[in-house]
């Protein structure tokens, strides 16, 4: 009697929490990307459309990444932004005083990797709020973005401008203009690189077991103790993941730029939160999907660009606008989950 | 010998010792810097006045728009157990509110001032209201919840100016902002000290300290034992609603023009901050007002330090995060487990000890 309940119950509900939020992500992403499409026409009909907005976000996407791993594990970690223009800068006055870039690279990772392992050992083995540990990163590589030069300094090394005006042209997608050139879609390194974190956070999450502790300490951290799951330990790799993938951001979003700055990436850590929720994970942890994060942070950009397209050219519509879809998609999130819950107890 | 300790800790005193630290290694280390970083005077300032000057003072003065977000973000966090990230977006929103009723008359008398400030007040306490049935009755996460108005909040404090920062120009503004002619001590701390007093009246003639307690420790027992978790909650965002207007409505007066984009900016992050050192929980329940208010006094305490250290004020964030991680690494549950077990295996010596000596002679 038992069994035949389960195999029903599996029947009824073959989508997840996880999958059932990332699906409505993705579905309203498309949605609203092919009504640009016929209401607007013009740049929303180019595959360029899709490549810049992939170019402009590719540090967010990967920043995102991390968030999402680090929410999944039940916590959260704020200093993402500014650890990525911490180390905008610390390459870029590396790179001017005539460094190598692979050891910029190095740099790069290594800071991020610092930032991971300090607030990794202090949430997770000395039991201190997450969210004050990451805010007091943030403030920490803000004012040290600031110490290291207050004024903006740009690449002036030629290997580096060269890596960074390295584009791949896609004859095949571009468009030809109205006096007759083709014109090819181009896209940024740091793209390649977004998508490879995308999907390497996709494998890791989905198919190790690492991946899935980070949901079950998420989930409910009692039992995943009592499982046998080391839950400081798993808690200490997802900020060490999520600070190795700022320092990745970081060295994209010079090469996105190509300047450091002490306001670079402002407001960037509540842009990846955003993305995340837009994207189905869920702060209270153990629900979450990276690919849905992939989804979320495109649907952010696609948001302002129709903002922009439609003629409301005031300052003040992209935000007020970003805000209403983000109240929408986290009412809808509360709604649908709230219903599911509510099928379960009456089940 | 066991028995009082255990009750020193219970009494809060415990929950008051990390903030009480922190001043105190403040005002040593200030001490051995420069006694003079202490020093009062008065002074006449530009209005004729007779004024308080001073480190101390412009401490005071400096934290007082702080010290009310504390307070309001204590019952927020001990209610719902998570923080509202909006309060500088909103107080920006307030602010514009107050600045546009001012300019909408011809002149500004002591009536239009206080319609401004009652609708200021009014417009907080609704955007608050709608935080709160998003976090009440949707049950979404106090963080994710705030996070709407954080992101859209100072542009709708733009949409009201109009696309413009206006300035205001009044006795009355001037003296919320400043002083108060005859009184020596700056405005914006009276409020606070109003301010104070109100949440200790409050406390003191309604039940709401306990039940906003009861929510927080555990939302579904104090519903069963006939607690309305929601209203309370609700109630507890409105409260806030209350104290960002008036910290708006200071910070506003003070420069005398509203600006939406640097009012009060990043001040979330530090009264969420001013909640946690003061040693109340972020996860919600149990509460101590005066442990928010001592957090609230200890940043803008260091903040000050390290000006007149000549610190660039860029610079500060830096200094300030590693003493702040040094306040929580002290205040850390492993840290302070360690620490009572080595102060009880240092009494348990002791006798050990004296038996010994006793032996011996």
């Amino acid at each position: 009697m038992k069994k035949t309940n389960t195999v029903n119950a599996v029947k009824r509900e073959p989508l997840t929490d996880t999958m059932l939020l990332m699906t409505i992500t993705i579905c309203i992403f498309f949605v609203m990307y092919i009504l640009a499409m016929v209401l607007f026409g013009g740049g929303f009909l180019h595959a360029q459309q899709i490549f810049n907005m992939l170019n402009d976000n590719a540090s967010l996407i990967i920043v995102s990444c991390g968030l999402t791993i680090v929410m999944i594990g039940g916590g959260i970690d704020i200093s993402v932004g500014a650890v990525t223009s911490l180390v905008v800068m610390s390459c870029v006055l590396y790179l001017n005083n005539g460094g190598n870039i692979f050891v910029s690279i190095l740099l790069a990772l290594g800071i991020g990797l610092a930032f991971g392992l300090v607030q990794g050992a202090l949430i997770s083995y000395l039991e201190i709020q997450p969210f004050i540990v990451t805010l007091a990163g943030l403030f920490f590589a803000r004012g040290f973005t600031t110490i290291l030069s207050i004024n903006p300094k740009k690449v002036a090394q030629p290997a580096f401008v060269n890596l960074m005006e390295f584009r791949f042209e896609m004859d095949f997608l571009g468009y030809t203009a109205n006096n007759g050139t083709r014109i090819p879609a181009t896209m940024e390194i740091g793209v390649i690189v977004a998508l490879v974190c995308v999907a390497l956070v996709f494998v890791l999450l989905g198919f190790t077991k690492l991946g899935r502790n980070f949901y079950a300490i998420g989930g409910n951290q009692t039992s995943a103790l009592m499982l046998g799951i080391n839950v400081k330990a798993t808690r200490f790799v997802s900020y060490i993941l999520s600070g190795l993938l700022s320092g990745i951001s970081g060295f994209v979003f010079m090469m996105h730029t190509g300047a450091g700055n002490a306001t670079n990436a402002a407001g960037m850590e509540m842009n990846a939160i955003a993305s995340s929720i837009i994207g189905g994970t869920l702060l209270t942890g153990g629900v979450g999907n990276v690919i849905g994060t992939f989804f979320g942070s495109l649907t952010l950009t696609t948001i302002k660009k129709i903002v922009v397209t439609s003629g409301l050219k005031d300052p003040w519509w992209q935000s007020i606008t970003t805000g209403g879809m983000l109240c929408f998609f986290i009412l809808l999130q509360s709604i649908v989950l709230g219903r599911r819950a509510k099928k379960k107890k009456t089940n | 010998m066991k028995k009082p300790e255990k009750k020193f800790f219970s009494n809060g005193l415990g929950q008051l010792a990390i903030p009480i630290i922190a001043i105190c290694v403040l005002v040593i280390f200030n001490l051995i810097r420069d006694p003079s970083f202490f020093g009062i005077e008065l002074l006449h300032n530009n209005d004729g006045n007779v004024v308080l000057s001073g480190n101390l003072i412009s401490i005071i003065n400096g934290a007082s728009e702080l010290a009310i977000l504390a307070m309001g973000m204590t019952l927020v966090t001990a209610a719902c157990g998570g923080q509202d990230i909006s309060v500088g977006a909103a107080a920006a929103i307030a602010g514009s509110v107050f600045v546009k009723v001012l300019k909408s008359g011809q002149s500004i008398g002591a009536g239009t001032v206080i319609l401004a400030f009652v609708l200021a007040i009014v417009v907080a306490i609704l955007f608050a209201s709608f935080n709160g049935t998003l976090v009440a009755v949707f049950k979404i996460q106090p963080m994710i919840a705030t996070l709407i108005l954080y992101t859209c909040g100072r542009s709708i404090a733009y949409w009201i100016n109009g696309g413009a920062t206006p300035t205001v120009e009044s006795g009355i503004i001037n003296a919320i902002g400043a002083f108060i002619p005859g009184i020596p001590l700056p405005t914006p701390v009276i409020i606070v000290v109003i301010m104070a007093v109100l949440f200790k009246l409050m406390f003191h003639f309604t039940s709401l300290e306990l039940f906003t307690q009861s929510v927080g420790i555990n939302g579904s027992a104090a519903r069963l034992n006939g607690i309305n978790s929601t209203f309370i909650k609700i109630l507890s965002f409105m409260i806030l609603g209350v104290c960002v207007a008036v910290a708006g409505c200071i910070g506003v007066s003070r420069l005398g023009l509203i600006n939406h984009e640097t009012l009060l900016i990043d001040i979330e992050m530090d009264a969420i901050l001013a909640v946690a050192i003061g040693g109340n929980s972020l996860g919600g329940g149990k509460f101590k007002l005066s442990g928010s208010i001592m957090g609230a006094y200890v940043i803008q305490m260091l903040t000050i330090t390290l000006y007149s250290m000549k610190v660039p004020s860029t610079n500060v964030k830096a200094y300030k995060a590693i003493v702040i991680i040094l306040l929580v690494v002290i205040g850390s549950p492993v840290v302070k487990k360690w620490f009572e077990k080595t102060i009880s295996r240092f009494k348990n010596r002791k006798p050990e000890v004296a038996a010994k000596g006793a032996g011996e002679s």
